[in-house]
């Protein structure tokens, strides 16, 4: 997916690796101005990182939704299985004979069932996903209340030592006000996500798994006649989510050191919006992983560049965020339009009255 | 004698209220174009649905080879040796060409690129194909596409390759195209089954014929021994004569004086329609012709008001109206049968009876629905009017054939009496039975005193029906023909040549 045609032979780039670059130009002008715009924290290479930091577990969760949404599914549970795993994790925790591999299992056994289930209600029941991934939205917050109606704060020695592991970046950092130069630094989050984000780009190339999940995005009557048993390769695309939630659960506890059932609120809703940044269409079948990564930065980006402004209200982060998904899904829906031939989802007044000449 | 590919015995397959197949037979030998042949609702495509494992028999034998084989989906089919390749391109345009030629076979876990580019590009080549293996499928004109699902079939070492109406949607040169790659098939030995409305694509192509009627196995001939008329014929069970009826119901249609049903003087449209003048009087049946996206079907568009109109002043009846949306054209009592009948036509979940009411519904006031009886009424009515093959009037308009489908549409506007009525296309894809229906009805409607556009892409029925022919190129009018005009010849040479020498 991601090799770049530019030109080679004439070949025009596909439609995921046109949005692909569409996302990353965006992020980069939007970052380049702030750093001269705004400077201070922008030239900080730690402010950089901490976008990663922040959000290791949303991008894991926003590698589960591109899974789906590249087969024209939605997964809305993920918020709510996260806010779960936070409070099950939390809870083991602190209990007698509480472990950090013991917790991890139960992580994502959680995140697992959670996927089972909707991957086999969507993929053998025909179940509109948004549906039933909905009732796994309540019904994951609901029993996150049920196991432990407070804030949890977990004070386990393993977990403790494991959240303090971070890694100095050699070489890269800034200058503290005594003079000190501080290396820079990753959470160990990070690194899990990024893992995941390599496997799930490996996946979506080149495996024989990840085309069919394109191809069943692109069209799915016709991947079953291409020979694609597109029941099973939903199936696993939701049990896929569902276990990068449960995952993306952990570093989300890793990250806060604290399991609540207000936790990862909206989560899924950033996820499904940095997803579609990153160019991974509602309609299926078109999306590059690397384009969700971006997506997700840019998204805390934006909110930084409005504190950076001066209009810190909370209210401003939802305006944003909002203005930018509407600002990325019109463009990509003119530019897809533009395409020849494109399979494109266009806005109704972009539509000409007649595709076909007569 | 060549060996026998594919032999389907016996063949029995029945829907609700539809026997769809009675004891059908067909054979393929290797090495032969084979037509199946036969009107609308006659049981092609639900022969090609059992062969390929979308519906299962009731009874019957398939034969693959000799051996008996049993299909029970299509994955199972391929795995047979029988690909099919559909009129709607059935592969992923979001992925290249390569990964459609290959995805979803053999048994493999991971990709390997280079490998499976390299592959395509000599299948591709060898097969005389334009297109890149690392193109995005989408980038593909509609006759590659099509192309490049024929070279996936090949590489599967397909044994029989089902070929369903797959030039409808061609222009000629793309349709000369896969001639020669079926041709080049046919020299190696595959056996290629070939469904089609196309009477001069059988005469072109294929090797034998064979003919169902009804659901049942008529006959299976060599093209040599059947010429067209008893093709025809057979196709129709009976003798046919009404080609000829057809010709002089035409020339009873005289140059009418009556009134203006419709006029518009410099009318442009939205969809890139140069301005023009059109006026059509009662009882008179005009046609738009011209060229692929010459602006036929984007003029009568216009005029229904499916396209903005950018100018022009319209009078109907006489006195001056504005057409902004299709409603007001209905008001002014138009009717338009658009080309599209899967996109613009039929809604396909609602039963017959509701889409055949639909139009006059929407006039009457969504607030004043019709009683269940009145409904009933007038559906049974048009369903026997036009000879509607349907279960019931309950079955929702997708499960029937394509030709009832349209006449389901014509039911809908002819339920709204209109004083002009606009046909698009209504006899793309369906059978020669129901195109002469069509025709006739056309003419008889005008008789009454109807106003009608017929648009057709064969210029022969539009010189059976019409009286006047406006002929278009790149969404100009440049040319209007009457009387002895109307010929084959002065058409094309109207449509090639410049303005002037139209009007001469």
């Amino acid at each position: 997916m991601p090799k770049l045609r530019f030109g080679k032979g004439g070949q025009p780039l596909t439609d995921s690796n046109l949005l692909l670059v569409i996302t990353v130009s965006i992020f980069a002008a939007m970052y380049i101005i702030s750093m001269i715009a705004f400077g201070g924290g922008f030239l900080n290479p730690q402010q950089f990182l901490n976008l990663f930091n922040e959000n290791a577990s949303l991008i894991v969760l926003a590698c589960g939704l591109s899974i789906v949404m590249v087969t024209a599914g939605i997964d809305i549970s993920v918020g709510g299985v996260t806010a779960l795993v936070t409070v099950c994790c939390a809870v083991h925790l602190q209990g007698q004979g509480g472990n950090v591999p013991a917790s991890l299992i139960l992580a994502l056994a959680i995140g697992v069932a959670f996927g089972l289930i909707q991957g086999l209600l969507v993929a053998y029941l025909d179940v509109q996903p948004f549906i039933i991934t909905l009732a796994g939205m309540f019904l994951a917050r609901g029993a996150a209340t049920m196991v432990e109606v407070n804030p949890i704060t977990v004070t386990h020695a393993g977990f403790a030592a494991l959240r303090k592991i971070e890694i100095r970046i050699p070489g890269i950092g800034y200058y503290a006000k005594n003079g000190n130069f501080i290396n820079s630094k990753i959470e160990l989050g990070v690194i899990i996500a990024l893992i995941v984000l390599i496997a799930v780009f490996a996946m979506f190339k080149w495996t024989r798994f990840g085309r069919n999940l394109y191809a069943i995005g692109g069209n799915s009557q016709s991947a079953l006649m291409l020979g694609i048993n597109i029941k099973r390769t939903k199936f696993f695309a939701y049990l896929l989510c569902g276990g990068l939630a449960g995952l993306g659960g952990f570093i989300y506890l890793l990250h806060t050191g604290s399991g609540a059932v207000t936790q990862a609120t909206g989560t899924e809703m950033k996820a499904i919006a940095a997803s579609i940044i990153g160019g991974f269409l509602l309609s299926g079948g078109v999306g590059n992983i690397l384009g969700t990564l971006f997506g997700v930065i840019s998204l805390v980006t934006i909110n930084n560049i409005v504190v950076s402004m001066g209009l810190k209200g909370p209210w401003w982060q939802g305006i944003t965020t909002g203005a930018m998904l509407c600002f990325f899904i019109v463009l990509q829906s003119i530019i897809m339009s533009r395409r020849n031939g494109g399979k494109a989802v266009r806005p109704i007044w972009m539509r000409k009255s007649r595709e076909i000449g007569s | 004698m060549k060996e026998t590919v594919l032999e389907m015995r016996n063949i029995s397959k029945e829907f609700p209220g539809v026997k769809a197949l009675q004891n059908v037979s067909f054979t393929l030998r290797e090495g032969e174009i084979h037509a199946l042949m036969g009107e609308n609702g006659a049981g092609k495509s639900t022969l090609i649905k059992v062969l390929t494992g979308v519906y299962s028999m009731d009874s019957g034998q398939i034969c693959l080879s000799g051996k008996p084989i049993k299909i029970k989906s299509p994955q199972d089919a391929q795995a047979f040796g029988i690909s099919t390749v559909y009129q709607e391109v059935t592969l992923c345009p979001n992925l290249t060409v390569a990964e459609n030629m290959f995805i979803g076979r053999g048994k493999y876990s991971f990709v390997k690129w280079a490998e499976m580019n390299r592959k395509a590009k000599m299948l591709l080549d060898n097969l005389g194909i334009p297109a890149k293996p690392a193109q995005q499928l989408a980038s593909c004109s509609l006759g590659v596409q099509q192309m490049v699902a024929i070279a996936r079939a090949v590489d599967m070492d397909c044994k029989a390759l089902i070929l369903d109406e797959p030039t409808s949607s061609l222009d000629e040169q793309e349709v000369v195209k896969l001639f020669s790659l079926m041709r080049d098939l046919r020299s190696r030995g595959v056996g290629i089954v070939f469904v089609t409305h196309f009477l001069e694509q059988v005469y072109e192509v294929c090797d034998k014929i064979t003919v169902l009627r009804s659901g049942e196995f008529v006959g299976e001939y060599s093209v040599e021994e059947l010429p067209r008329l008893d093709l025809i014929a057979k196709m129709m069970g009976k003798e046919l004569s009404s080609l000829s009826e057809i010709s002089e119901a035409a020339s009873m249609v005289h140059e009418s004086e009556s009134d203006f049903v419709y006029e518009a003087k410099n009318l442009s449209g939205s969809n890139g329609t140069k301005p023009f003048d059109f006026s059509i009087r009662r009882g008179e049946v005009n046609g738009f012709t011209g060229l692929l996206g010459s602006g036929r079907s984007e003029s009568v568009r216009t005029i229904f008001g499916a396209d903005k109109a950018l100018s022009g002043d319209i009078r109907v009846g006489g006195k001056p109206a504005r057409i902004a949306k299709p409603f007001d054209a209905m008001k002014a009592r138009i009717g338009y049968l658009p080309e599209d009948r899967k996109r613009d036509g039929i809604i396909a979940d609602l039963s017959v009876r509701d889409n055949i009411i639909m139009a006059l519904q929407v006039m009457r006031g969504a607030f004043r629905p019709f009683s269940k009886q009145e409904a009933e009424d007038f559906a049974t009515e048009y369903i026997e009017l036009l000879g509607i093959k349907t279960a019931s009037a309950d079955a929702p308009v997708g499960s029937l054939s394509g030709g009832n489908q349209q006449k389901v549409i014509l039911a809908r506007w002819l339920l709204t009496h209109p004083d002009y009525l606009i046909l698009d296309e209504p006899t793309r894809g369906i059978d020669i039975g129901t195109k002469v229906e069509i025709q006739k009805l056309v003419l008889r409607l005008a008789s009454e005193g109807m106003a009608i556009t017929f648009i057709s892409s064969e210029i022969e029925e539009m010189l059976r029906v019409c009286s006047r022919m406006i002929v278009m190129r790149d969404r100009n009018v440049v040319g209007e023909l009457t009387g002895s005009e109307l010929t084959q010849d002065k058409i094309m040479r109207t449509i090639a040549g410049g303005a002037a020498n139209a009007q001469a």
